[in-house]
């Protein structure tokens, strides 16, 4: 099943492992990533956060690398590295000098199979991961957005963070968290990735030198959930300290695999600027969006912002904004409703499409700049799809009419469809 | 890709003053302007707080050409940004676009550094914006934590000490005509500094530059450093109160070197070894690894053109606050103490010049570091000599280093978050 071209190649191991690597000479650096399918979408209520605390606990040490040694490992031959948890993937990766990145194989090959979960660092995490989620809390807009997204879904796992419930985090046991690790961190489970200034070949070799001979493991259990359809509007009001309010909306979105994600796509660059798709940062502005001049040249609020993430599952196009003292989250409500009636009643632009499509065409020169930009994309897209998702996106946006645009927001873009937060803050001491 | 040094920067001077650094990179299709200017908080007085950052968010909201809409219409429809913020003893700006527009971003740029017109209902949306995040800031741990943390380490006349962003108060008292006065005393070519790396060549950007800022008038007046402080010497502790909150925050630090400091590079190292390396070093190690008291826990010595802070951050349960910073000083007290193992210093030394390349990966790390050596003279050879500028680095060095600028006796401590109870 090897796919070459340019430099790529994508194979499979026996083991059942999924393989891509890519030739990158700008600059004499290369970026390694291990992808597990497993995230908050496998998670339920008792284990809420576990996905998220697993990979903490990836951190906390093997019997080739004890605690501490992975991240003095790297960082001594001048890496960086991390971790990170979503809904659909947990990854782990470092960037590396390119005649360095076999540590990082050697690391994640290692700790697939091998990690303590030592009874004491379980313990000393839990409060380290309390800590994180105490932090998360003291920021109204997590709050507002848990809040909102749990009304948003009441079936399906997206409907909680990968942070999980304190209550979960508070009592999860050390076997509840090794038996997910050994059921997810697997072979066939797992994509590596790895962009960088050497051959392919040889960036397959190292690959394949360090997890060829790792046994595969059973199937992982499926995720059957799927949320039912939105039948009408559902409303949270969360109150809590400050002086600002702030204003949230989600609708149900279409699947990445649905023809209509690419309009929802320019949809959202129109409403509220390109990069709310990005999870490697944008940088983008978007004070000539249709949402910036209806509610922040207005007055109504001091700013707002759009999100549509790709998710295995349909997930939710996410707009918010943070009202300006003096005014109201009925007028900031408002004055979104009207810009989205106008979306769905009438075509956009020409004009807006081809700016949303300059902005994605700048932005994919930025975050293919850096080795680990680019792992991260092709990576992610695997999940949902296959790295030619990433390939082709700019083929795919330009082939979007004001037709489809309009036809996207009409079906998606409905009250119905729609979950509104309002966060009312309740210290008046102005 | 060689390192960046005198064989690929192009430095030139404009007859105005402006320095001009160039370096090409055709591996990309993207570009990035960035430079500063001399002016920023340092030029006001404190009862005008955030006057500086005021000034300089309004030159993007009209100019003589354009106006804010055009302005942003303009960039954001080729998918460029252009950023102008003040900071304490300069306002820098930055400009990433594709290569196709950067004559577009230039004259951006200097229409809103050259012609800013202040429109005052776009004054006034800008204050709104400002007040908000004010308020905003007055329920952030975080930032109250570090804003409490620079009164409490800098002295009342220094300008650490006070808020760049400013205070309702100042900022709902500022004028248009303070704005447009500040402009006009302190914007102006001499001693601004202009880099561009990326898909450019570099006759033709100098060309651009020469049309875009070559005529540009303006001797601003002579400029004092900004002044040394003197050390702490007792302990300092402010504890702000938030309501409603889970976790507090806390800043425990120190006036720290400035880039210029002859030892800077020694502290550089010290901190690395205090709170960077690996997952945030020795902190990272004691207060996290070890103690589960904190999600993060890390220090930073800021450098700059003045006395920056030298401070360990960390977010903690509330009634763990006590604990952790007894970690804190336990680490302190230890690297001001003890010599620093060879193998631990062979390692942060091993990481600091190990990761160059990829700080140098994108244009904008390659910017970021050729503006830092026209700032502060390093040379534009710096690069090429860090390794051994770093490899010279003793034991010896650290601690002393360690010894001058911190004290686990005597430092300034910020707290903000619930009542412990």
């Amino acid at each position: 099943m090897n796919e070459t071209h340019d430099g790529l190649i994508k194979t499979q191991l026996s083991n059942g492992l999924t393989v891509l690597v890519k030739e990158a000479h700008f600059a004499p650096v290369a970026s390694l990533w291990i992808w597990y399918r497993v995230g908050s979408r496998n998670e339920y209520t008792g284990i809420t956060g576990i996905s998220h605390w697993v990979e903490h606990m990836l951190f906390k040490g093997t019997a080739a690398f004890p605690r501490g040694a992975v991240d003095k490992a790297v960082a001594r031959e001048g890496g960086v590295f991390n971790g990170m948890t979503w809904y659909d993937f947990t990854t782990y990766y470092a960037t590396l000098p390119a005649d360095r990145i076999e540590l990082e194989a050697q690391i994640e090959a290692d700790r697939m199979v091998n990690a303590c979960f030592d009874p004491q660092d379980v313990a000393s995490e839990r409060t380290v991961i309390i800590s994180e989620r105490q932090g998360a809390e003291n920021d109204p807009q997590f709050l507002l957005s848990e809040e909102v997204l749990a009304a948003a879904f009441r079936v399906h796992p997206y409907g909680t963070g990968t942070i999980g419930h304190m209550c979960d985090l508070e009592t999860m046991t050390r076997e509840q968290l090794y038996a997910h690790y050994r059921t997810y961190y697997t072979p066939q489970n797992a994509l590596v990735v790895a962009v960088g200034d050497l051959t392919a070949q040889e960036m397959l070799r190292i690959v394949d030198r360090h997890f060829e001979a790792l046994p595969n493991g059973p199937d992982v259990p499926a995720v059957n959930a799927v949320e039912p359809p939105q039948k009408g509007e559902r409303r949270v009001v969360l109150e809590g300290d400050g002086t600002v309010a702030y204003f949230q909306t989600v609708f149900r979105a279409p699947g990445v695999h649905d023809d209509d994600f690419f309009a929802m796509i320019a949809l959202d660059a129109i409403l509220a600027g390109a990069g709310g798709m990005t999870m490697m940062g944008g940088g983008l502005t978007n004070k000539s969006s249709r949402l910036y001049r209806a509610l922040v040249t207005t007055d109504l609020a001091v700013a707002v912002y759009g999100s549509l993430v790709p998710t295995i599952d349909p997930y939710v196009y996410s707009l918010s904004a943070v009202v300006r003292p003096g005014h109201t989250l009925e007028e900031v409500e408002q004055a979104l409703d009207v810009e989205l009636a106008r979306i769905v009643a009438e075509p956009v632009t020409g004009d807006e499409l081809t700016k949303a499509l300059k902005q994605a065409k700048a932005q994919f020169a930025y975050s293919s700049e850096s080795v680990t930009g680019q792992a991260f994309w092709m990576g992610f897209s695997e999940l949902f799809a296959d790295y030619t998702w990433f390939d082709t996106f700019i083929a795919r946006l330009s082939a979007v009419t004001a037709e489809d645009v309009q036809r996207a927001a009409q079906r998606y873009l409905q009250r119905s469809n729609q979950t509104v937060g309002w966060y009312v803050p309740t210290d008046d001491s102005k | 890709m060689s390192i960046p040094g005198p064989h690929d920067i192009t430095r030139c001077e404009l007859p105005n003053g402006i320095v001009v650094l160039v370096r090409e990179n055709h591996s990309s299709p993207a570009v990035i302007v960035n430079g500063y200017l001399p002016v920023g908080g340092y030029d006001e007085r404190p009862e005008q707080a955030g006057l500086a950052a005021f000034t300089a968010d309004a030159l993007m909201r009209g100019t003589a050409k354009r106006t804010f809409e055009q302005i942003y219409e303009a960039l954001e429809s080729v998918g460029a940004s252009v950023d102008v913020s003040s900071g304490t003893y300069s306002t820098g700006f930055g400009a990433k676009s594709l290569a196709e527009d950067v004559p577009l971003v230039l004259d951006v740029l200097s229409d809103a550094l050259r012609s800013p017109t202040f429109p005052p209902d776009e004054i006034e949306k800008l204050r709104g914006e400002i007040l908000t995040d004010l308020e905003e800031r007055a329920h952030d741990t975080r930032r109250m934590a570090n804003l409490a943390f620079h009164e409490l380490a800098y002295p009342e006349w220094h300008p650490y000490a006070h808020s760049l962003l400013g205070y309702s108060e100042t900022v709902g008292a500022l004028q248009r005509d303070d704005l447009a006065e500040f402009y006009a005393s302190g914007y102006g070519a001499q001693g601004m500094v202009i880099v561009v790396v990326g898909g450019v060549k570099t006759a033709n950007v100098l060309a651009q530059i020469e049309e875009a800022f070559g005529d540009w008038e303006g001797c601003r007046r002579a400029r004092a450093p900004l002044p040394d402080v003197p050390p702490i010497t007792e302990v300092c502790k402010g504890v702000i109160t938030i309501p409603g909150k889970t976790q507090a925050d806390l800043v425990l630090g120190y006036p720290g070197p400035p880039r210029t400091d002859p030892e800077f590079l020694d502290a550089m190292v010290c901190n690395t070894i205090l709170g960077v390396f690996g997952l945030m070093g020795r902190l990272g190690e004691n207060v996290r690894d070890a103690q589960g008291l904190a999600y993060y826990s890390y220090s930073r010595v800021d450098g700059g053109p003045g006395p920056g802070p030298w401070r360990i951050v960390a977010g903690v349960d509330p009634a763990n606050v006590e604990q952790a910073v007894a970690s804190m000083r336990d680490e302190i007290r230890r690297i001001c103490e003890e010599l620093v193992e060879v193998e631990e210093l062979a390692d942060n030394k091993a990481f600091i010049t190990g990761s160059l390349p990829l700080r140098l990966e994108t244009n904008e790390g390659v910017a970021h570091s050729i503006i830092s050596m026209e700032r502060y003279n390093l040379g534009l050879d710096y690069l090429e000599r860090y390794a051994d500028l770093i490899g010279e680095i003793t034991a010896e060095r650290v601690q002393a280093v360690a010894a001058r600028w911190l004290d686990p006796d005597a430092y300034a401590l910020a707290v903000a978050g619930p009542s412990a109870e």
